[in-house]
């Protein structure tokens, strides 16, 4: 096991340099980030001069990139052109963004596998029928959509829930931009668990758990759904990536100063180091909840062994 | 034997009176309604079983046997399967009537049930010694540890080398025979009254069958089980079985006692069983085997449900279905415990 773990951390650095050189060379595709930092304005060549030698900016591009990530592994991220250092950006924008992104997890993980595990259980009823068009539904609609609509009715009409969250992040203002981000994932999560619930409810070791005379609830938790959570738990870990990204566009309808705000603006202003910064450690991240996710197969899949 | 001395009498006296047979399975019908129609599975079946013995049920794949069994132990997969009629009466009591709550817990404490293939009978993501611990868990309301050391227990009792080293491994960690050990142990931990075996060595290796056969065989004469053998090997049954019934389209068309059966069948059905096994002393010679496919459940042949494939078929066997006709000897009087479903039993039994 421990030496399985060692060897997809090795694995994780070509990953790790070939994802952030890319989107190093992307954002310099963008164009002249000195041109864009003076906007419409001519830039004076002696300041712009400056800028690029701070910058690097006159190296070419490997040369930067290597630079970029020796000071990377020092901790330092660099600064925006305006002088505001990126690690203080990603401390401002990473907790909001990673909070916003736990409740809706907690949000998919709960109702998902609760509406899943109900429609398995009574599959070609009104109950299991009613979740599956209601998931259509939601998986047709756009988010964004869904977002501006909830928002407005909730939100707004109704009064039920903060519309917006601002700078002050409180869970319950976090609530309803939660649903909305869990919203897709949650559909996908409660058609997965019931394909795999009512699979299972024809297994021979559920006929077995009936056999042995035990109660109906134990026979579901203890057999039945454990061994439907295996390809569950899998897409749950994958999609932690998705729902970072979808955090993003959460964040714009709701306002929310996170990771994606920040990066919107970043790219906007074309600031290098912000957007490499906040790519990198989402990719961290990423690859990071990808390890979990296999580790936790492990845990839940005895039969799955790691050398 | 004298009705007095041993200790093993008083509970047999009991539980085992002529009049009340442990189990009694009378004119049962189980049907499954399907897209296609309705697949008739069960059509009458009675059998009967006491304290101390074993009934062998006989028959090709998909003559009902396991659907029976699994009404008897109440985990018929409803729908689409339903107990059309028929009376279960398990200790005086007609399981049919019970309640939901009722009937669970007679499963697994008083009648428990072995499954013909343990891998995927247990489950994969539990270990072993869990899921015999739940047994204790949640009949007898046991703490973790006491249902651990239960569980070892258990494991010794059907000799599982290394019990407690082993108790925390999973089924794929275990051989084939030692799974069915384990599956065997399940069924015993609560001692129950009554064991269905589903073709419990029907999965494993020609060399591990017989050990796991005599294990079984062992350990029922040891707790005084009744136990119902399913089996489509009629060599399997020979040295452990009293009784033989065998079923056929969802009927029993001849019960036996075992060793009459083998030296005198009363059925024609019975006979192309017999001259089906492989025999020592006819080695070389070419086996014979049922001409036909078994009938299809959605349209049962009317009449003798065999008489497409039977040899000695005459005009009524295609009209008029065959009662169980109680066989006789020669002079006339009864062989007890033997009965046959075919217009011609007799001619049969001559043979
Ligand atoms: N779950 C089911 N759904 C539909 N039909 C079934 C089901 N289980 C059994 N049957 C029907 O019952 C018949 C008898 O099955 P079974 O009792 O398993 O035969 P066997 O004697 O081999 O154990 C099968 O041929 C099939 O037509
Ligand atoms: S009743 Fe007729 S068809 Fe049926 S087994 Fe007897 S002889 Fe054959
Ligand atoms: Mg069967």
């Amino acid at each position: 096991m421990g030496r399985y773990v060692l060897r997809r951390l090795l694995q994780m650095i070509p990953v790790f340099i070939g994802t952030t050189f890319l989107i190093f060379v992307m954002v310099h595709a963008l164009g002249d980030p000195v041109n864009a930092l003076f906007g419409d304005r001519a830039p004076d060549p002696a300041v712009a001069a400056q800028i690029r030698a701070q910058y690097n900016l006159n190296d070419p591009l490997w040369l930067q990139y290597v630079k970029y990530m020796g000071k990377l592994f020092q901790w330092d991220f660099g600064t925006t052109f305006s002088g505001q250092t990126v690690t203080s950006q990603l401390a401002a924008a990473y907790p909001v963004t990673l909070k916003l992104t736990a409740v809706a997890f907690t949000i998919e993980v709960v109702f998902g596998i609760g509406l899943g595990l109900l429609s398995g259980l009574r599959r070609g009823r009104i109950a299991d029928n009613s979740v599956l068009i209601l998931t259509l539904v939601v998986i047709s609609i756009p988010t964004f959509v869904t977002g501006y609509v909830l928002q407005y009715l909730v939100g707004v009409k109704w009064g039920i829930l903060p519309a917006t969250v601002g700078f002050d992040v409180t869970f319950q203002s976090l609530l309803l931009p939660g649903i909305v981000l869990a919203s897709v994932s949650l559909a996908y999560v409660a058609r997965l668990t019931r394909t795999t619930v009512a699979e299972n409810t024809k297994a021979d070791y559920v006929r077995t758990a009936v056999a042995k005379g035990l109660p109906r609830h134990r026979v579901v938790i203890n057999h039945l759904l454990r061994n439907s959570l295996i390809p569950v738990v899998t897409f749950l870990g994958t999609d932690l990536g998705a729902l970072m990204g979808g955090a993003l566009v959460t964040e714009r309808i709701f306002n929310i100063h996170g990771v994606g705000y920040t990066l919107y603006q970043g790219i906007v202003r074309q600031s290098t180091n912000t957007v490499v910064g906040f790519v990198t450690i989402l990719v961290i991240i990423f690859l990071l909840a990808n390890l979990l996710v296999d580790l936790l197969y492990a845990v839940l899949d005895p039969r799955i062994r790691y050398a | 034997m004298s009705s007095s001395s041993t200790s093993a009498q008083p509970r047999e006296a009991t539980a085992d009176t002529v009049e009340s047979p442990l189990l009694e399975v009378r004119d049962l019908h189980v049907e499954f309604r399907t897209r296609d129609g309705v697949a008739k599975a069960v059509n009458g079946v009675n059998y009967s079983v006491r304290a101390g013995e074993t009934l062998a049920i006989l028959g090709e794949s998909g003559s009902g046997k396991s659907v029976t069994a699994q009404a008897v132990m109440g985990i018929l997969d409803s729908p689409p399967g339903f107990v059309t009629g028929g009376q279960i009466v398990f200790k005086g009591r007609d399981l049919l009537t019970l309640g939901k709550e009722d009937r669970r817990k007679v499963r697994g404490s008083q009648m428990a049930m072995i499954f013909q293939d343990a891998l995927s009978s247990l489950n994969p993501v539990h270990s072993v010694g869990s899921q015999l611990g739940e047994m204790y868990r949640v009949h007898k309301g046991s703490s973790r540890q006491d249902a651990k050391a239960k569980a070892i227990e258990l494991m010794d009792r059907v000799r599982i080398p290394a019990a407690k080293a082993r108790v925390g491994d999973y089924p794929h960690q275990f051989s084939g025979g030692m799974r069915q050990r384990i599956m065997i142990a399940m069924a015993l931990a609560l001692e129950p009254d009554l064991i269905i075996a589903d073709e419990p060595t029907t999965a494993l290796d020609v060399t591990v069958q017989a050990q796991v056969m005599d294990l079984l065989a062992e350990l029922q004469g040891e707790y005084h089980m009744g136990l119902i053998l399913i089996t489509h090997d009629l060599g399997v049954v020979a040295d452990v079985a009293d009784k033989i019934a065998v079923m056929y389209a969802g009927r029993i068309v001849e019960t036996a006692p075992v060793h009459e059966l083998y030296a005198k069948p009363a059925h024609p059905y019975t006979r192309g069983l017999l001259d089906s096994i492989p025999r020592l002393d006819q080695k070389g010679q070419e086996l014979y085997a049922i001409k036909g496919l078994p009938p299809n459940l959605l349209r049962i042949p009317p009449g003798c449900a065999f008489n497409p494939r039977c040899p000695r078929a005459q005009e009524i066997c295609r009209t008029t279905v065959p009662p169980l006709f109680e066989v006789t000897d020669e002079a006339g009087t009864p062989r007890p415990g033997r009965a046959s479903a075919c217009h011609f039993w007799k001619e049969t039994l001559d043979d």
